[in-house]
């Protein structure tokens, strides 16, 4: 059984976890304003909000629910479009700048829209313009051209000036944004996480053949068809898989951690203080709130954000078959894949933790990343670099690219060239030559290969001049 | 006035195909299509597909009891390969099953054996084989053999501009539901509600009367749905037919993609010659139209595109030759714009060479030749020309040399970033170009209640038609909007429909709403002259309420409507319109097809990152010929919607066919629109203040098409932001201007 609040009424289901959560919203409860779009996340006319209790505090964040197992969604509180419309038949105050400024053409994006908005209104962060944008960044509309949604976005964002320190639901609830039943929610949701607490096990089987689902983001999309039926393992269900930890150096990751949860821990913003930067080029707000690193690493796609972010740095990963068992093993990411989506895994073995060093602030740490469109796109290439500097020296380098070979590279050669050199044109030039022979992109709706290794050489550069920007002695940018 | 849907929208209650209640007993279908896109079938096997429980039946052509013919223009196209497949994504079986899931798992169990033959892709290789949809076409204006040694300066090129994929995002679909005595009731996501009737009726064998299509709205159309909405609704019909079942088909984004066709890809050789003070004497084009397998409206298209070749210029020479060619890709078919912006595109090219060729800016040899009003266009029809009145009002408004000097001065201190800037002037001919197409009808009634129900052939899908109907018929009655309801999109009430298309919807339909309005409107005038002794040209109707020799009366609007009722005059009226003076001679290529143009100009700014080859527009600033606007917002918001598509199509939508004809842009993963981080900065939209007359509805003019064609200017920005970085680059005009492109080009060494 699966016990969650789905707007406004609590509602406990029989039906198999891995079923996707949209089908069950609209062909079971009947809820048709959650609308189908593309079933790949891309699009966003299915989003919806996921309400949960963190260290007691109620934590919204929009998700695509084409993508998400039912599994996911216990012990949560679901919000669809249906349950933020107004009791009295009026609009509330996001719909009616939506309408007001002609940001609806065909509709059918429109509720996925209003719901984004919803979460923007809901997050903890201080509410800027900026941010409302950001939280309607997975949601794809065909007719307005956005700006009219930008203004009603801005009119959104005014709402909210007066909110100052109030907890959201209660200020939403209070400011007639949302229904006033949001102030209930917190309390509701405990009472379920204790009833949940007690038949966890209901949302997947335990067996070593089942499949270990984290956020599903890339699991339902390879394998949309079948994940209904297959025997699932939600990570998320499991206490204590989402913490990012420090000790001495060392950070570690569970394996439910999300690219948002990473995104707002304070241990990562301070080690990475270009981290919004580099988060604003992976995919989308809702695939962010529910794709996990761990899942990053597991799908073994060749331009993985996460994975060249990772193998830059080097992790570790803890493999294990059970969260509870005393064995397991450690290896390092950069030794993960064998070949194109073959992992160095034992069956029903899974990510049970990602360990890194976390660099120091004299370290030098910079990621980039080009697609076809600039954002909400798979990389066509992706690279990260790391760099622990003695003077103008390079002590230790690490190198990662993606998409141009049939796994997520680690640029050895390079980074072993690059170690006790000085950053110079001539050694930078040099470094790109020999990763050049490393790496041996294909041609695909993606780009041409001779595209691929000259946006590596491109974005080896980048690394370059952002790191070193005042170095004008290394030219870098001359044509040819 | 707001857009009427939008209650509907915000609150996610509007009732697209997949939410209509399913109604118990429905079945679903889905189809095996071809992985081959050129081939002879051999065998289908069912045996296992057709024995998964849950299975219904298997549908191959052997089930078709009409004709499996569902080609609109030319009857080329089955509705399932029966010999022969001509395309990847070409049905041959459709299964029907008590979930859409057995039907998808026994579709994926059927094997087909296909016996490849040549494949071809490449609108050139078709041509070269005569492989042509229709025979070629030929527009001429004046002499351009003996214009050619006139001219001073004369050059020629090559041009490429790729497809496009609609992307409504809600897919293709449709829900048939069997009636009493062998008729169905189609629901359907289409633009051409007629047409899935008479096509379903041709291949059931059956009366257009028997068949019952209804729509309520679309979640996008583009053009994606005018005819290519048919094939699913005549599935469903099909198996209804056979099953007295209700059977829906609502397709997967995957299958939609695959399944159907696109934008046409265009490759064209131009010829353009002019005088040494910059007049176009000459241009000569050949246009080679990639129309995919079959016809479905690819010669109406093509047409559009020869009606479009010389955009907003004049020029006294001209001869334009088109060929529609026959390829193994799904058939192309209507988006927006329907072959104009591949005729545009092709002379600002044309244009562009030369300018960079002489040293000045394109927008001096723009301007140079902008229509004037009363110059012919190469089909016989003089322009009523706003072109330089655009143009004029965008370079004083937008300070067009200040503009330039910002570049300027931003590039030459700047060595990652690059601007560039391009102007596009537009013109757009408002009618469908096949004359027989342009007429409409509207039915209203008005209920003693005195509330209004209007019925036309328009489609809602996004373009706020309904909106603008409903406009119509409150401001001629002077009632309250609230009184008034638009309809659905019904078979049965309005027959013979044009689809929404060609931006026409709101002109055809709105005047015949106007007309039937009025006709109610003199009966109940005639009652309330009678009551108060007064002529009928002395009675009013002011917001609800009747006024005679401007008085205000005791009779509200609903009182007047039941008093008419009570002396048994009719409420209700069918209206009939359409656009005078059009007419077009196909045999001379000469005539007036249009009822009106629409001008623009915009002036379009980009950055380019030359590190990393991406870019961000900074601004589209505009200045548009809406006449006079019945509705500001809906119209602004067709403009933006529009600019930013037609930008998609320049820059980042790239459609990816493989040699063996394989769809690899086939999902949103692999084929990217615009998301709201990629449109222009700033979006600026001027509405030209004209008082012309003209035959749009209030003289609103139609704006569904035309602003897709600025989007062109986007490809050109992109061109002179290259050049401020790599000056000798010869960049080839093929377009869309992808990242790829444009880091290739940064770094190319290839010199003109």
């Amino acid at each position: 059984m699966i016990r969650f609040i789905l707007n406004e009424k609590e509602v406990v289901a029989s039906h198999p976890p891995g079923m996707v959560l949209l089908d069950f919203i609209r062909y079971h409860q009947h809820l048709m304003g959650t609308k189908i779009g593309c079933r790949e996340g891309d699009c966003g006319a299915c989003t919806v909000l996921v309400g949960e209790l963190t260290d007691s505090q109620l934590r919204y964040r929009s998700m695509t629910c084409c993508l998400m197992p039912l599994g996911n969604a216990a012990g949560k509180h679901i919000v669809t479009i249906e349950g933020i419309n107004p009791a009295d038949r009026e609009l509330n105050p996001i719909q009616q700048a939506m309408t007001d400024e002609g940001a609806t053409q065909c509709g059918f994006c429109t509720p996925g829209f209003v719901i984004s908005l919803a979460g923007f209104c809901l997050d903890h962060k201080k509410p800027s313009y900026k941010a409302a944008i950001a939280a309607i960044d997975g949601n794809i509309c065909r007719c307005t051209g956005y700006k009219s949604i930008e203004r009603a976005a801005a009119k959104i964002t005014d709402l909210l000036k007066d909110r100052d320190n109030e907890e959201p639901t209660s200020f939403v609830s209070r400011a007639k944004l949302l229904p006033a039943y949001f102030s209930t929610i917190k309390a509701r949701l405990q009472t379920l996480t204790d009833a949940n607490e007690s038949d966890h096990l209901a949302t997947g089987s335990e067996r070593s053949k089942s499949i270990i689902v984290g956020g599903g983001t890339d699991l339902y999309v390879q394998r949309h068809d079948t994940m209904v039926h297959s025997d699932i393992r939600v990570t998320g269900a499991y206490p204590g898989q989402q913490h990012i930890a420090l000790e001495g150096d060392v950070c570690t990751i569970g394996p439910g951690v999300t690219v948002s949860d990473l995104a707002v821990s304070p241990i990562i913003q301070e080690a990475f203080p270009e981290f919004p930067r580099y988060m604003k080029l992976v995919s989308s707000t809702p695939i962010r709130n529910m794709a996990t690193i761990a899942g990053n690493f597991i799908n073994a796609s060749p331009i993985g954000d996460f994975t060249i972010f990772f193998l830059a740095l080097d992790a570790q990963l803890e493999l294990s078959t059970k969260p509870e068992s005393r064995k397991s093993r450690t290896m390092p990411l950069r030794r993960l894949y064998k070949g194109y989506k073959q992992l160095d895994m034992l069956e029903g073995e899974y990510i049970r933790r990602i360990m890194f060093r976390l660099p120091a602030r004299t370290e030098l740490f910079h990621f980039e990343k080009v697609s076809k469109r600039m954002h909400l796109d798979i990389a066509t290439v992706n690279t990260a670099i790391h760099l622990r500097m003695m003077n103008d020296t390079i002590k230790n380098a690490g190198l990662s690219a993606g998409g141009v070979g049939p796994v997520p590279l680690f640029l050895q050669k390079t980074s072993e060239y690059l170690t006790g050199k000085s950053i110079n044109r001539e050694n930078i030039l040099e470094a790109i030559n020999i990763a050049q022979t490393e790496i041996s992109p294909i041609s695909d709706a993606r780009g041409t290969k001779e595209y691929k290794r000259l946006l590596l050489t491109q974005l080896l550069k980048a690394h370059f001049i952002s790191l070193f920007p005042i170095n004008e002695k290394l030219n870098l940018l001359e044509n040819g | 006035m707001k857009n009427i849907d939008s209650y509907t929208h915000v609150r996610g209650e509007s009732i697209y195909l997949d939410d209509i209640p399913v109604v118990q007993g429905t079945l679903y279908a889905a189809v095996f299509d071809s992985p081959i896109a050129h081939g002879r079938i051999k065998a289908i096997d069912l045996s296992v597909a057709g024995s998964i429980k849950g299975v219904e039946r298997i549908f191959t052509s052997s089930d078709i009891p009409g004709e499996n013919q569902i080609g609109g223009i030319v009857p080329d196209e089955e509705l399932f390969a029966t010999t022969h497949v001509h395309f990847c994504g070409m049905p041959i079986v459709m299964v029907v099953a008590e979930s859409e899931e057995i039907a998808r798992l026994a579709v994926s169990k059927i094997k087909v054996d296909i016996e490849p033959l040549p494949i071809i892709t490449d609108p050139r290789e078709a041509w070269e084989k005569g492989e042509l949809i229709i025979p070629p076409r030929t527009f001429k204006l004046g002499d351009t053999t003996s214009a050619w040694e006139k001219c001073d300066h004369v050059f020629e090129g090559r041009t490429e501009t790729n497809g496009q994929e609609h992307l409504y995002i809600e897919t293709q679909g449709a829900y048939a539901l069997p009636l009493e005595n062998g008729t169905i009731r189609i629901y359907s996501s289409t633009q051409g509600p007629t047409a899935v009737q008479r096509t379903a009726a041709r291949v059931l064998g059956i009366p257009m009367h028997r068949l019952e299509v209804d729509t309520t709205r679309l979640g996008g159309g583009f053009g994606g749905k005018e005819d290519q909405a048919t094939t699913w609704g005549i599935m469903c019909a099909l198996a209804t037919w056979h099953l007295k079942r209700p059977v829906k088909y609502s397709l997967h984004r995957m299958e939609d993609m695959r399944m159907t066709g696109k934008r046409h890809p265009y490759s064209a050789d131009f010829k353009i010659g002019l005088s040494k003070d910059l007049k176009i004497l000459a241009y000569e084009v050949t246009f080679y139209q990639n129309a995919g397998a079959a016809a479905d409206l690819s010669p109406a298209v093509m047409e559009r595109t020869l009606f479009h070749c010389t955009s907003s210029y004049f020029i006294p020479h001209v001869l334009a030759t088109a060929y529609s060619c026959r390829t193994h890709l799904p058939p192309n078919t209507a988006f927006r714009g329907f072959g104009g912006p591949q005729g545009m595109f092709v002379i600002e090219a044309a244009i562009a060479k030369t300018a960079n060729a002489l040293g000045v800016p394109a927008s001096d040899i723009q301007q140079q030749n902008l229509l004037r009003t009363g110059d012919e266009f190469p089909y016989g029809q003089k322009a009523e020309s706003e072109a330089n009145e655009c143009w004029n009002k965008a370079i004083e408004l937008y300070d067009l040399s200040r503009l330039r000097k910002e570049i300027d001065e931003h590039n030459s201190v700047n060595k990652q970033y690059k601007k560039g800037l391009a102007l596009m002037p537009i013109c757009f001919g408002i009618s469908f170009t096949k004359t027989m197409m342009n007429q409409a009808r509207s039915l209203v009634h008005v209920y003693t209640d005195g509330s209004v129900g209007v019925s036309t052939g328009a489609v809602e899908m996004g373009q706020g038609v309904n909106t603008k109907m409903l406009q119509v018929a409150a401001s001629i009655f002077s009632i309250d909007p609230a009184l008034v309801r638009i309809n659905s999109t019904n078979t049965y009430r309005i027959a013979n429909t044009s689809p929404s298309a060609a931006s026409a919807t709101a002109d055809l339909n709105g005047r015949a709403t106007e007309i039937a309005c009025q006709e109610i409107l003199k009966r109940l005038k005639k009652v309330a002259a009678e009551e108060f002794s007064a002529g009928e040209d002395e009675i009013e109707i002011k917001d609800n309420w009747v006024f005679a020799k401007s008085e205000k009366t005791t009779w509200e609007w609903k009182r007047l409507v039941f008093e008419t009722y009570f002396r048994r005059i009719s409420l209700s009226e069918l209206a009939h319109y359409t656009p005078p003076g059009i007419h077009y001679d196909l045999k001379k290529e000469k005539g007036h097809p249009f009822a009106y143009h629409v001008y623009g100009t915009a002036i379009i700014t980009v950055t380019i990152d030359c590190l990393r080859g991406t870019y961000d527009f900074d601004s589209v600033k505009v200045v548009h010929d809406f006449g006079n606007s019945m509705n500001e917002v809906i119209d602004i918001g067709q403009c933006e919607g529009g600019i930013v598509q037609g930008i998609g199509w320049m820059t980042i939508e790239e459609i990816v066919y493989d040699k063996e004809g394989r769809l690899r842009s086939n999902a949103l993963s692999t084929y990217k629109v615009p998301d709201i981080y990629s449109v222009p900065k700033e979006i600026t939209i001027h509405f030209l203040d004209t008082k012309k007359p003209n035959l749009a509805i209030f003289g609103s003019k139609a704006v569904g098409e035309p602003p897709l064609l600025y989007g062109i200017g986007a490809y050109f920005a992109l061109r002179n932001a290259i050049k401020a970085f790599n000056p000798t680059v010869d960049i080839a005009y093929d377009a869309p201007m992808t990242p790829e492109k444009v880091l290739m080009n940064l770094y190319s060494k290839s010199n003109r």
